[in-house]
């Protein structure tokens, strides 16, 4: 039977209607139009540089860059290329995103959850936090804390201080640096040691529960090992770690962590921006998980924090990563508002003033959407690779 | 057989029995209630008498804003541009009029059982948009020419919003069909253009648009900036549009397929009588959402020297004669944006949940 | 009323009134659901409760473990009265397991961590131990190659049959099966029968809410018709079906039995 079938196939329709052919034609058509606008471009653009006196190629990467950045994490000053120009750029956004993305989510998950706490108060000023952050555009709000409210700090002189250590003032936010002193070596072992510890008690408490069902409060211990046993080491070492307090030098304040205003204005309004959504996330989430969910849990006597623990915490998660990371895929993306205020990011400082200067408009603009791109799709990886780890296994 | 009715007893009737479940329930929630009771009440009062009590209103001049309040007199004084931008008062009444058509023809869709309000809404995407690329920049029929360069204001943000929105929708859906074809070429160019827009920040779309585009034009053709930045948005915009209009495709059950296909329909009539008009439907909370989002991002042209709201404010705070006004103007601006957007929330929320309600059961 | 003769060693006493609810009224605002409804039910007892939809009878059984408050009359689980005392909540709930309508299995669980859990946690079993005694109950509903799959990997019937294993792990005194058959399809209900009639001839005290007529001619004791927040009847399975006394639950004996 199968024999004769491939033999016989009916006769083919004429080109025109057979379906596949037509997809073929469609796919080619399609291609060489692509082709054609992206060439029609690339035409125009090199012609266009030309007459413009601009050379292609990455060349200018080498050159000398010619002007100063007001913040960075690598070393620089003028005199370096712009090839480093890109790097102060994109630690700079790097920088205040990871920054954004730690605070946005400890903020987004406290109020979130209270949005569903049964205290009516708090419940109502989340509901009006989330209301209205999320309602008003990120680079009005920006500017709110960069212009409205950092700038109209006092000067340095007559700074706002708290404890003598920490002081805020129109030029920035000042914070005590740690300067470590010989022996705190010692200290760092420590660290390591009760981190190898903690999982020790973990491995031993999970067998213990296994073989006699006693429950070792593994959590609190695991807390306590890891900031006693540092602790102690640092205080018998004599508390070889000393603070650099800033203090106010001539009209400005020297010494310590420096958190420009512009970092600072982009941080909070990130931040708080983020966190509106990061709340309805996690309110949702929650909530999506049934109650039937909750019933069977508490009718297998379950009581409530472990029925939380056990039961909705762990399928809230599966609903409430995802749309997390696009969020802090837009918190990252976002962090590019801060050339309207003149933090020297990636956009800033060299989609900005790197451009500007050499006008190497199409290998500078490639670049930064390569990055961009980068992150993006690191970020949608690393969220497949979860989404395949924790899926519910369905039939 | 039947009893008497009887009533409940009464347990949480009362001011008294209310605060204690809802507000005293246990100690952490009594100590969290206080706390945040008296932050309540240590702010509201004070920003209560700045904004109103203490604030300056009537005047003629930055002199008169002597209060500890807000100085709203900078905000009235100011309206017009804030509205307009540059655009010459005496013409103002074309602007006026897109307004109210604008109102007309959308209002209505957030007020169920108006007559003929699918017919406004017809109006609003096809006849709108045709008039006022008539009306608002004028040169033809007698009207007076008025450069884009001299608009600005809400009226620019409410434009830069409305066609963006509006060009990016068939983009999307050519993209959406695309992405969902069974052509392996077609398919995959659609991803990456969809992939490629959605990583990349709107910022760096808009640098693109005012550098990059007049190198991609031959030379002798230009773009105003406005233009530039209008293809800028809708090109970022329709990869957004696809992904949602993408959503609805997926939601309409393979029988509907299946069964516009046994009905001898052909692709395009496929597609374009049985499937979209219910996917479409399916999605409007979700474009509804994106206009919101597009909505907020339209401040971001600001960057490349574009006067929108924001961007019309921002260039007046900084006028030295009226001292301080900074914290006005971005309230005045914020007040704005979260009428619109609340407001159109709202009313995709309700949508979303009457969806909701009539495809699963 | 009748104590079953064939009761052997699940319960070693037959202690009388191990549930016991007086004069106990229920509102959803200012709906009242559940009107004066009183009960006793003795250990070993099956207790079979119908009634058409809306009549209350799910929302009575889940006052029995509290998943829901009633707000007058007393409901007493063996010996602890039901407040707004989380401790008592929480012993009762422990001696009382209940299957749902949609069996409500933690889908991110496999099977036999669905049926450890509880014991694992709330009664502190050893891990192996509680894992072995899954095993047991998971070979009683029949279903022990499917351990270490999803819920969501199974049918139907088969959920179920787990979920009853669930709440047998916790050996409790008295089950509560909340139309345990009525999501299912036809041809999964009688799996699911099966185990329960099993579970009744083993001596398990159950107050089951069900459409299912047949089951409740074989293994109730005591069959309770339920009619607006109601109950109306409480007879004998031979005296309720066979001469029914109000009028009430002739005509709603009349209507399933039709078909």
């Amino acid at each position: 039977m199968k024999k004769q079938t491939v033999n016989s196939r009916p006769a083919g329709p004429k080109p025109w209607y057979d379906p596949r052919v037509r997809a073929l034609f469609f796919q080619v058509i399609s291609l060489a139009v692509v082709f054609w606008v992206g060439w029609v471009l690339i035409d125009n653009t090199l012609s266009n540089m030309q007459s413009r006196g601009i050379s292609t190629g990455f060349g200018f990467l080498g050159e000398s860059a010619g002007f100063g950045i007001i913040m960075h994490l690598v070393p620089f000053d003028a005199t370096m290329s712009y090839g480093r120009t890109f790097w102060v750029g994109l630690t700079n956004t790097l920088l205040v995103s990871a920054m954004g993305v730690v605070a946005a989510t400890i903020l987004g998950f406290v109020i979130g959850v209270a949005r569903l706490s049964s205290n009516w108060l708090v419940a109502k000023i989340s509901l009006v936090y989330i209301e209205v952050i999320r309602n008003i555009p990120l680079l009005l709000q920006i500017f709110f804390w960069y212009f409205a409210v950092l700038s109209n700090l006092p000067s340095p002189r007559q700074s706002v201080e708290v404890g003598g250590a920490l002081f805020l003032n129109n030029r920035g936010l000042y914070l005590p640096g740690p300067v470590t002193q010989e022996g705190f070596g010692l200290v760092w072992v420590a660290i390591l040691v009760a981190i190898v510890a903690v999982v020790g008690v973990r491995m031993w408490a999970k067998k213990r529960q296994m073989a006699t069902g006693q429950i070792f409060p593994t959590f609190k211990v695991s807390v306590a090992i890891l900031i006693l046993l540092p602790l102690m080491v640092f205080f018998s070492a004599g508390q070889p770690l000393e603070w650099d307090v800033p203090a106010l030098k001539g009209f400005n304040f020297g010494g310590g962590i420096t958190l420009i205003p512009e970092l600072v204005a982009l941080w909070i309004a990130l931040s708080l921006y983020t966190a509106s959504f990061i709340a309805e996330i996690v309110r949702s989430g929650i909530l999506s998980v049934s109650q039937g969910q909750t019933e069977a849990s508490k009718a297998l006597g379950l009581p409530n924090g472990l029925t939380l623990r056990l039961v909705v915490i762990p399928q809230a998660m599966r609903v409430i990563i995802p749309p997390l990371t696009s969020q802090y895929l837009n918190l990252v993306k976002n962090s590019s508002l801060a050339t309207a205020i003149g933090y020297p990011d990636l956009v800033a400082v060299f989609m900005g003033t790197t451009l500007n200067q050499t006008g190497q408009a199409v290998e500078v603009v490639a670049i930064t959407m390569a990055v961009y791109l980068t992150i993006s799709l690191l970020i949608s990886l690393f969220m497949n690779l979860y989404n395949r780890a924790v899926a519910i296994k369905e039939r | 057989m039947t009893e008497p009715m009887m009533k409940p007893p009464k347990r949480n009737l009362g001011p008294v029995k209310w605060m204690r479940t809802h507000l005293f329930s246990n100690w952490y929630n009594s100590l969290l209630t206080l706390a945040v009771g008296y932050l309540l009440v240590t702010s509201v009062g004070p920003l209560l008498n700045w904004l109103i009590l203490d604030a300056t209103f009537l005047g003629n001049g930055p002199d008169d804003c002597v209060g500890a309040g807000a100085c709203w007199l900078f905000v009235k004084q100011r309206l017009n541009f804030f509205i307009y931008g540059f655009y010459p008062d005496e013409l103002q009444w074309r602007v006026d009029v897109m307004f109210a058509l604008l109102a007309v023809a959308f209002v209505p869709q957030f007020i169920e059982r108006f007559p003929g309000r699918k017919w406004l809404g017809i109006f609003g995407i096809t006849g709108l948009p045709i008039i006022g690329y008539v009306l608002i920049p004028g040169g033809v029929l007698g009207l007076e020419e008025v450069g884009s360069s001299k608009w600005g204001g809400l009226m620019l943000t409410l434009i830069l919003a409305y066609i963006g929105i509006l060009a990016s929708l068939p983009i999307g859906v050519l993209l959406a069909l695309g992405r969902r074809s069974d052509m392996p070429i077609i398919r995959g160019l659609c991803v990456v253009f969809i992939e490629v827009w959605r990583a990349v920040p709107l910022i760096t779309v808009l640098f693109m648009a005012s550098v990059m585009l007049p190198l991609f034009l031959p030379d002798g053709v230009s773009f105003e900036k406005l233009v530039r930045a209008l293809i800028g948005i809708t090109l970022w915009q329709s990869a957004y549009m696809a992904e949602v209009i993408r959503g609805g495709l997926q939601a309409i059950p393979r029988g509907q397929y299946e069964a516009a296909g046994a009905l001898g329909l052909g692709y395009w009539r496929k597609m374009g009588l049985v499937i979209l008009p219910q996917a479409l439907k399916l999605v409007i909370p979700g474009i509804v959402n994106t206009f919101i989002s597009l909505f907020k991002d339209t401040t971001l042209v600001l960057i490349i020297g574009l006067f929108d709201i924001l961007g019309a404010v921002q260039s007046t705070i900084a006028d030295p004669a009226w001292q301080n006004v900074a914290i006005e103007g971005y309230v005045f601006v914020a007040f704005c944006f979260w009428v619109f957007c609340f407001g159109i929330s709202r009313y995709s929320q309700n949508l979303e949940r009457k969806l909701d309600t009539g495809h699963k059961t | 009323m009748t104590q079953h003769t064939e009761s052997t060693d699940v319960q070693a006493e037959n202690k009388p009134g191990i549930i016991r609810v007086e004069g106990m009224h229920k509102w959803y605002g200012d709906f009242h659901v559940l009107k004066d409804l009183n009960l006793t039910i003795d250990q070993g007892e099956r207790i079979v409760i119908c009634g058409p939809s809306g009549s209350g009878k799910s929302t009575f059984i889940r006052c029995i473990n509290r998943l829901e408050e009633h707000q007058q009359g007393k409901i007493i689980v063996d010996d602890v009265e039901l407040t707004d005392d989380v401790r008592h909540i929480d012993s009762v709930r422990r001696e009382v397991g209940m299957v749902f309508q949609h069996f409500n299995l933690f889908p991110h669980l496999t099977v036999l961590e669905n049926c450890c859990l509880s014991p694992i946690w709330v009664r502190k079993v050893p891990r192996r131990e509680a894992e072995a005694a899954a095993m047991e109950y998971l070979e009683r509903v029949k279903i022990p190659d499917q351990a270490n799959k999803y819920p969501g990997q199974l049918s139907g019937g088969q959920q179920q049959r787990v979920a009853i294993a669930r709440a047998l792990c916790m050996k409790p005194k008295i089950m509560l099966f909340d139309e345990p058959t009525s999501a299912l399809d036809p041809e999964m209900i009688k799996e699911v029968l099966d185990v329960m009639i099993e579970l009744a001839e083993s001596g398990m005290t159950m107050i089951c809410v069900t459409h299912e007529m047949g089951f409740a001619k074989t293994v109730a004791d005591r069959v309770i018709f339920m009619d607006g927040g109601e109950i109306v009847e409480e007879a004998p399975p031979s005296e309720f079906f066979g001469n029914p006394r109000e009028p009430r639950t002739q005509q709603f004996l009349q209507q399933i039995l039709q078909h």
